[in-house]
This record gives C-alpha cells, sequence and structure tokens, in this order.
C-alpha cells in the first residue's frame, strides 16, 4: 500500500521524527510519499531512512518550487 | 574482528525540570531515536516531574513534605523556564509561540518519544528523597535505576546531563 506524509510545516527534528514513526506503522513493501521542502529536512529524511535500511525509490521536484516528495520503501 | 552492527546509543541524564531544558531533552531525544540511536532517558531529581502521572500541580508522594514538593513543582504542564519565568506565564507564552511557528511543543515532543520507542528510566535514589514511586509515574518508565545500572546502560554511547 501506498501512504502520504506532509512535513512541509514542520521543524526539526519533526520532519524526520514524524517520517520514522509512520515509517514504523508500514508492512515490508509498503510506500510513504514524504512531502519535505529544501533545506534540511530533504537532506535529513532521505539519509536516515537508507542508515535505517529503507529504500529510497526516488526523490522529486513537486509542481510546488521548492517542495519535494521523497519516495521511501519499507 | 566483530561483524556484529553496532547500534549507535544516546543516554541523557534529565534532571532539570524546567520547561526549557526538557524541551531540549526530547528534542535531543526524538531525533537520535528517529535517525536510528538506541535512546535511554535517565529521569532524576526534578527531572522526575517530567514523568509525573499528574501534569499539573499534585500532593503526589508519600509523607508530607513530599506532598509540598509535590504541589510546589508539579508535573510536565507546571514546569518553570530556567529564566525569566514570570510566575509561570512564560511558559504559557512559549507554548503559543511554538504552536504558532509550527514548533513541536513539549507535550509533543513526550508523546513522539513515547511513539519511538525510547527508554525512560527514573532514578531510584531521587525517587525515595522525595516519596515518589513507580507508579506515581506514566506507564512508559521501563524500569527504576541505580547509578551503576544506568552506567552499564549507557555504556559505549553517548551520555548528555540537561
Amino acid at each position: 500500500m501506498t501512504y502520504n506524509l506532509d512535513v512541509t510545516k514542520e521543524h526539526c527534528p519533526m520532519t524526520f521524527v514524524k517520517t520514522k514513526i509512520e515509517l514504523n506503522k508500514l508492512r515490508k513493501g509498503d510506500i510513504l510519499n514524504v512531502k519535505v521542502i529544501a533545506g534540511e529536512p530533504l537532506e535529513n529524511v532521505p539519509r536516515s531512512a537508507t542508515e535505517q535500511g529503507f529504500n529510497v525509490l526516488s526523490v522529486t521536484e513537486t509542481a510546488t518550487p521548492g517542495i519535494y516528495n521523497i519516495e521511501i520503501e519499507k | 574482528m566483530s561483524e556484529e552492527k553496532q547500534t549507535k546509543k544516546l543516554s541523557i541524564i534529565a534532571f532539570s525540570g524546567d520547561f526549557d531544558k526538557l524541551t531540549a531533552v526530547f528534542t535531543l531525544a526524538t531525533g537520535a531515536a528517529a535517525v536510528g540511536y538506541e535512546v535511554n532517558l535517565f529521569f532524576t531529581f526534578w527531572g522526575l516531574d517530567a514523568i509525573k502521572l499528574k501534569l499539573g500541580r499534585s500532593p503526589v508522594g508519600k509523607g508530607f513534605l513530599p506532598k509540598v514538593f509535590g504541589i510546589m513543582m508539579g508535573g510536565l504542564k507546571a514546569s518553570p523556564v530556567s529564566r525569566l519565568n514570570f510566575l509561570g506565564v512564560s511558559p504559557k507564552i512559549f507554548r503559543y509561540m511554538m504552536r504558532k511557528n509550527n514548533v513541536a511543543t513539549l507535550e509533543e515532543l513526550v508523546e513522539a518519544a513515547k511513539q519511538l520507542g525510547i527508554h525512560f528510566y527514573a532514578c531510584e535514589m531521587a525517587m525515595h528523597i522525595l516519596g515518589l514511586q513507580k507508579s506515581d509515574f506514566i506507564p512508559e518508565i521501563k524500569d527504576v535505576l541505580g547509578v551503576a545500572s544506568f552506567l552499564k546502560l549507557s555504556e559505549g554511547g553517548q551520555t548528555l546531563f540537561i
């Protein structure tokens, strides 16, 4: 299943805290699309997901400039 | 050479019951847990106020003096800021400013810490002085520890005193 999470209004550490909490809820093979702003969240969210063994499938800029979508597979 | 994967570990001694210092404790703790650290929080002295089941001012504790302390210090909702507390007005202003700026409040950080499976421990000696029991605290308190057990837990990781 695919889930969505928007952390564009969040700040450190809640950007990656909320991402981790959501990832913990997923089953193996599920996908989480995380919407983040450029800067620290864009660097931290994919890096911490990769370090913890999740699969970062893609990082793409959305139609709104400065907002990115990170596709993470559990 | 061992092929075992080393778990990164952060242990924080939460000594202060101040709102701002507790915010630092839970910000660091949740951030570390979210990036894969094993996190241990050891609450001692005024830090114990943060994990009381009663969030406001309440006569928690066994005996007259502990009850007086319980009312004076209160729980998480009654935590003062370390500077310019203005009789408890400043924490309310801080909470308002945090919400307004979309920054997680202390209560949200504590909730996130629970969800991330951070380990909460209470200091046996401070509990004894303040007449507190494990049942006075939130159920997430994993255990009541002494110094030796905490040192064993924190071994091989980073330790902070806040």
